[in-house]
């Protein structure tokens, strides 16, 4: 059997994270990739976040293959023929240091594949993972994982990096963790829509180079968990519907899930800015969303989990992350494999220090701070009760019928009494304390 | 632009083997939901004259959304070989 220190499964960003800093180490280490390259199974809803991970890495940020610095950020909530956006922008989130940057992941994760091959990364694609082999296992207990079998071939390493995506095939046919579950994932789906850079900066009312994101929530799931989005890239859109799966399976009157797209780029506020472009590819995806309550057990003997893998993603409404959690993670398996490895003891033992590390880093810790996320936005009250409620009630304000009008006062308070001042929104607030 | 024309942009490898199998002797028998027919996002799963239902899997975008969405266990599901399957040039 081929030996090498580490083997990677998956050349997605967790994936190639590790392998860049495992490599950097003098590590011997090999990425198996099941695509016809890096990222050519990935698809992003958003951008990357980049002041948690700026640090890990630093060199390679400069040079990174990124679409636009988001310079601003828009909410619309969206009710029956009314909707209602909040837009903030900051002279401080494209300045310097952007805080995001949209991308596109072909295209990035390549690249990042391409750095990891300068630091002596083995990336092999076209190889897909089949099966962790173990040893020792039994009563329960999944053994030590001892490398990997791909095809006819097996490779053992001393420790394999589980880095495989949100599905967790490989890991939860080992017993390493559990198989995703409706009610904590979403499907994403998107189309990625060229448009002339400067249509783009026209229509978003942007400066060179950078970008804007756009998220929607009400109407768009027609109250479902979820939401559509819209985010720039330099010569294209990413314009897609994220939606709860347990939110899907509990409709009335089920809607096939693609049909939420096409409604989506319908809308008036929608089709002018699509208006013109082309569709250039449709792409889905499966997203962790049962947060730090669903994240397994992230190492054990022989192996570690990163990334989607492990269940490392977040979705808190306004922010949607998971690349940069995906990152760090990676960053952190190659820094305690490398430190197991010195120290001869790549037992559970010895690789506890990567679950430590995450504990005390922004993954584990913003992971808990969120804890309570997940079960609250299964309110669909937030979907589809205050989106609606929100656009009537400005609606009204800005409105001037036939008949003499009241006070503005007594606009405001006719509304909100109709929709806010009930037990079921005191309810609702008191739940969202712990957002 | 329909479902079928959104997928026609994407670069496929097709396998030789299909990669979801459905156990149609399950969906007829136990499964009332039949999430299969509306959750995919490439609308891949329809009835057969017969009331079966089949899946034009060469089509799959391997988001998973099927296997996770049937309560019954009636999809065999797994990623295609290495090198085939959806290859995204953008996402």
């Amino acid at each position: 059997m081929e030996r090498v220190d580490c083997i990677v499964v998956g050349g997605g960003l967790a994936g190639l994270a590790a392998a860049y800093g495992l490599a950097a180490e003098g590590l011997e280490v090999m990425v198996l990739e099941r695509g016809n390259y890096a990222g050519a199974k990935n698809v992003t809803g958003g951008r990357l976040y980049m002041d948690p991970i700026r640090a890990l890495y630093p060199e390679l940020w400069e040079e990174a293959p990124f679409e636009r610095a988001v310079a601003r950020e828009s909410i619309t909530m969206m009710g029956d023929g009314a909707h209602t956006t909040v837009e903030v922008a900051s002279d401080r989130f494209a300045g310097a240091q952007p805080q995001s940057y949209t991308l596109l992941r072909a295209r990035f994760d390549q690249w990042f594949a391409d750095k990891a091959a300068e630091k002596g990364a083995m990336i092999v694609p076209n190889m897909k993972v089949d099966e962790l082999l173990r040893e020792g296992g039994g009563d329960g207990r999944p053994g030590r994982v001892i490398g990997i079998r791909a095809g006819g071939d097996e490779i053992g390493a001393d420790v394999t990096i589980v880095a495989e995506g949100v599905l967790g095939m490989l890991a939860s046919a080992a017993g390493l963790r559990a198989e995703p579950a409706a009610r904590d994932s979403a499907l994403g789906f998107k189309e990625v829509i060229e448009l002339p850079a400067g249509v783009i900066e026209d229509r978003w009312r942007l400066n060179e180079g950078e970008g804007a994101a756009h998220l929607f929530m009400g109407t768009v799931t027609r109250g479902m968990l979820g939401g559509g989005f819209v985010y720039t890239n330099k010569e294209s859109i990413s314009v897609g519907v994220v939606v709860g799966m347990a939110a899907m399976l509990n409709q009335a009157e089920p809607v096939e899930s693609y049909k939420l797209l096409d409604e989506f780029k319908e809308l008036p506020q929608i089709a002018p800015l699509v208006k013109g472009g082309t569709v250039a590819e449709y792409s889905a995806h499966a997203i962790a969303e049962g947060g730090i309550a669903r994240v397994p057990k992230l190492f054990g003997d022989g192996y570690l989990l990163a990334g989607d893998a492990a269940g490392l993603s977040l979705n808190a409404l306004v922010t949607v992350r998971g690349m940069d959690f995906a990152i760090a993670s990676g960053y952190q398996a190659a820094r305690a494999v490398a430190a197991a490895k010195k120290a001869g003891d790549t037992s559970v033992a010895g690789l506890a220090r990567y679950e430590r590390a995450l504990r005390e880093s922004f993954v584990l810790k913003d992971l808990e701070t969120s804890r309570a996320i997940p079960r609250i936005v299964e309110n669909p009250r937030l979907f589809m009760h205050y989106p609606r409620a929100v656009s009537k009630l400005a609606e009204s304000v800005f409105t001037i019928g036939a008949q003499p009008s009241p006070r503005l006062a007594k606009t405001v308070w006719k509304g909100a009494r109709r929709d806010f001042l009930s037990l079921a929104t005191l309810k609702d607030l008191w739940s969202l304390r712990k957002m | 632009m329909n479902i079928d024309a959104k997928l026609g942009l994407d670069v496929f490898k097709l396998d030789k083997e299909p990669q979801i199998v459905v156990k149609n002797e399950i969906c007829s028998t136990v499964c009332v939901n039949r999430a299969c027919l509306y959750v995919c996002p490439a609308d891949l799963f329809e009835l057969d004259d017969q009331q079966r239902i089949v899946v034009n899997w060469e089509g799959c975008l391997e988001c998973g959304t099927c296997m996770i969405c049937c309560e019954k266990d009636a999809l065999e599901w797994r990623y295609p070989r290495g090198e085939f399957g959806v290859q995204y040039r953008m996402s």
